[in-house]
């Protein structure tokens, strides 16, 4: 393993088990063609985002050019750069969601979170974005925490429910 | 054959041939801006739109095959409004600052503009603040950029390279390296051709025109200049002469009315480097037969693209290179000694500037192997392009010039320097000199051209058997020298992949980093012919045809070089001044500290650089590191600015949507 990731520069010990993950997933789908997105999903799995060391760990690995891999992170906005919290919240703004008040979630919880759309708390404990439906019109306004839905969420509860990520 | 019929018209091409090219081997031209024949034919653009009969939509005529039967109509007036509008969109977020930009006249857009007959720009919106990127090369203004995608199919699919390609999405869309990265921080290797192929100002050479200015007005000065073999065949492409045109004489007396004080040509340190080269080639050899430890095959050093690219790619294998400086190089570090002492002058008085058909020269001149003494070899170097654009901003009628001669004595050359501009030249004046040297014979093939490396496949290669040789080389009697020619990333990087499993067959390679060689460098001018290539090849030929002494070895001003200052070729003094050594960088520059960053700003923020104050290039060691690294902060807080930016835009569109639903819900009420 670790001659895989001799090529990896900027790499600490502790990433060394999560490139040797990213090697292994990338031996796997090496000669396929049209697999890079594929591969993008997976690391990012494995590593929680995909920050440039980690580009130029797959763009060499693959041997393509690091331009293209970067082009493809940038073009899709489920690929992140930057690190991400433990918990990702997306409000829905969706047409419904937005008529429903969709937009006074996302000012509430920019009030209790602290920060703007599309970045992390200072704990890494939660990345906040916005979605354009989720799929759960009826049940407007929604929002997602990770894989679990929110239905018709009363803004004066937000913070009993970001409360509870706290807890456990 | 096909038929079909176009304007009314009915023609018959070949099958395969498309809507444009059918049209226009029958007189139309269809107006057309990102296509480029034989290289870039995605449709971007959408431009060369026609009306197909029977067909849902309009269609990109471009890519669009000819088929039996069509029907088209490339004049009408629906694909005539919808070329007007496509061409407002592609204004609405194009900087047009037409006047101050260097592509004013020679500005594809521009042109289209006049011919689209576009009189009013009715978009007016938000405008993208994109990076003006400037390399110690290469310049990058992204909000020129029409997104053609040009220059991305030139780096990726002509070169190989890779360095460019599209990033992030929609209305933040910009081409360039990964992760916004400047330039100069990666593993471009400058050799400009993205330059010569983009069709506005977006891509062009980093300007070394105000500090060349700068240094002619400097009375404390002298300034010497110099020009590669690839000028003479191309400059007047700038004057309107016919692609290939030799305009060596009116180049030297253009110069001269710049106020050049010297006006040497860099075709006498190409004769040097044979001199070098093929001493430095014949020694490994010799260690290679003797059963010395000799590195084989050894790879020419002229191509400053050429050596950054492997310094990034192949950085084990450096000592294949020629240790060999590249010729203008060599000439500077000459003018800056031999040529200083014959006159009196102190190095740091004299300022050289070489004109070369190359973006990578800039570049190299600021590496610090580049200098002796701590003095630069070559203080500036000019594109072809930038000359041009000297010579008509100093009122000279390059027309009306007569021919003049370089000076002496640094200005004299023989016909295998002329052939150092076009790809398989340098390994030809090599072979020249080297066969004879060896066995006392002039090179056997017709007309001292060897034919199987001239011409522009993508990898060439010869053999010469070496018999009956003089005495000073008999362990070469018998010897098979096997030599390869490529020009082009991709080429070399076949030959390189040889080297790298040790399968190299060969024991000279001649490398060059534009495809064609240096008549098709990226500083040469843009060209609409398609048969430039051949023609500044032709250009060269007779260029060295026309001369009496055609192999470097015959040229007595090198013979007087080394008789009064080299003393011979590998000299301690030759290696002193005329060899160098390379850099390992890496893939990713992870092996130096070196970059070739002159600035980085938004758009937005974009300043003029007063007149006088020319950009001090520091390409090397602590401070433009620590400014890049401040540069690479802001860059990153700019991205996130701009990121947010984005999604409350998006927010506010969801907010009108909103408020025009709601309106329509009102509407829908009112008749209760």
């Amino acid at each position: 393993m670790s001659d895989k990731i001799a090529k990896c520069t900027g790499c600490t010990q502790k990433d060394e088990k999560k490139y040797g993950e990213i090697a292994d997933i990338i031996d796997l789908y090496k000669d396929k063609e049209g697999s890079l997105i594929q591969i993008l999903h997976l690391a990012q799995e494995v590593y929680g985002y995909l920050p440039l060391d980690v580009q130029k760990f797959i763009a060499s690995s693959l041997q393509i050019p690091l331009s293209e891999v970067s082009g493809v992170i940038t073009f899709y906005s489920f690929f992140s750069t930057t690190p991400r919290g433990e918990h990702t919240i997306r409000v829905c703004l969706g047409t419904a969601c937005y008529v429903r008040g969709g937009k006074k979630l996302v000012e509430r919880l920019q009030d209790i979170l602290g920060i703007q759309i599309g970045e992390t708390t200072e704990d890494a404990k939660f990345t906040f974005e916005i979605a354009r439906c989720i799929g759960a019109c009826g049940l407007a306004p929604a929002m997602m925490i990770d894989k679990v839905v929110y239905k018709q969420v009363n803004v004066n509860k937000l913070e009993s429910i970001i409360s509870k990520y706290y807890e456990s | 054959m096909i038929n079909l019929v176009i304007n009314g018209k009915p023609i018959s091409v070949a099958e395969g041939t498309t809507i444009m090219n059918a049209a226009k081997a029958h007189n139309i031209s269809i107006p057309n801006l990102c296509y480029l024949e034989g290289i870039h034919k995605i449709g971007s653009c959408r431009i060369c739109v026609v009306e197909v009969k029977g067909a849902k939509t309009l269609q990109a005529s471009c890519m669009t095959m000819a088929a039996e039967g069509m029907e088209v109509n490339t004049n009408s007036d629906k694909a005539r409004k919808a070329r007007k509008v496509l061409y407002e969109l592609l204004l609405s977020d194009h900087s047009k600052d037409c006047l101050s930009c260097k592509r004013n006249q020679t500005c594809e857009l521009q042109e289209l503009g006049k011919t689209l007959g576009i009189e009013e720009t009715r978009f007016e919106g938000a405008h993208s603040d994109h990076v003006i990127d400037t390399s110690v090369s290469i310049t990058r203004d992204m909000s020129k950029c029409i997104l053609c995608r040009r220059c991305v199919t030139v780096c990726n699919q002509v070169q190989g390279a890779g360095i460019l390609n599209a990033q992030n999405r929609g209305f933040s869309t910009v081409i360039g390296p990964a992760m916004d990265l400047p330039l100069g921080t990666v593993n471009c290797v400058f050799c400009g051709q993205c330059t010569v192929v983009c069709p506005v100002g977006a891509l062009k050479e980093t300007d070394s025109i105000q500090s060349v200015w700068a240094a002619l007005n400097d009375k404390n000065k002298r300034v010497v200049v110099q020009v590669a073999p690839a000028i003479r065949v191309a400059l007047g492409d700038e004057f309107g002469f016919e692609p290939g045109t030799q305009v060596t004489g009116k180049l030297a007396a253009a110069l001269r009315a710049l106020g050049f004080n010297d006006v040497f040509d860099t075709n006498f340190a190409a004769d040097l480097t044979i001199m070098e080269e093929g001493t430095e080639l014949l020694g490994r050899i010799k260690s290679a037969l003797t059963g010395e430890p000799a590195v084989l095959p050894m790879i020419t050093s002229c191509s400053p693209g050429w050596i950054k690219h492997i310094e990034h790619t192949y950085p084990e294998h450096l000592d294949n290179l020629s240790s060999c400086k590249s010729p203008h190089t060599m000439l500077g570090a000459l003018v800056k000694s031999y040529y200083a002492e014959k006159i009196g002058a102190k190095p740091q008085d004299l300022f050289v500037v070489s004109v070369m058909p190359c973006t990578a020269k800039k570049t190299e001149i600021a590496r610090n192997e580049m200098k002796n003494d701590g003095v630069p070899n070559v203080d500036a170097v000019l594109t072809t392009r930038e000359l041009a654009s000297m010579i008509k901003e100093g009122g000279i009628d390059f027309k009306g010039l007569p021919d003049e001669e370089f000076d002496s004595p640094l200005g004299m050359s023989t016909g295998a320097a002329d052939i150092f501009g076009m790809t398989g030249g340098v390994m030809e004046a090599a072979l020249r000199t080297v066969y004879e040297i060896i066995t006392g014979r002039e090179l056997p093939f017709d007309g001292l051209h060897v034919t199987p490396i001239e011409g522009f496949d993508q990898v060439k290669e010869a053999t010469v058997k070496l018999e009956n040789v003089v005495d000073e080389y008999k362990f070469l009697e018998g010897v098979e020298v096997k030599v390869a020619v490529t020009s082009g990333v991709r080429g070399a990087n076949i030959l390189m992949d040889q080297i790298a499993k040790g399968e190299s067959p060969y024991h000279f390679i001649e490398v060059m980093g534009c495809p064609g060689g240096c008549i098709m460098g990226g500083g040469q001018p843009r060209s609409s012919d398609p048969d430039v290539r051949t023609k500044r090849l032709k250009g060269i030929l007779a260029e060295d045809e026309g001369k009496a002494l055609r192999k470097s070895h015959t040229n007595p001003y090198v013979t007087e070089m080394y008789e009064q200052f080299l003393e011979h070729p590998n000299s301690h003094k030759s290696h002193d001044l005329l060899h160098t050594h390379y850099v390992k960088r890496g893939e990713f520059n992870e092996l130096t500290d070196e970059e070739f960053v002159v600035d980085t700003l938004r758009s937005s923020k974009k300043l003029r650089v007063p007149i006088g104050s020319i950009p001090d290039y520091c390409p090397s060691g602590q401070s433009s590191n620590r400014k890049m690294h401040e540069d690479l902060e802001s860059v990153k807080i700019l991205a996130l600015e701009a990121e947010n930016t984005r999604v409350k835009k998006e927010l506010d569109d969801a907010l009108e949507t909103v408020d025009l639903l709601k309106k329509v819900i009102v509407n829908n009420k009112k008749p209760k």
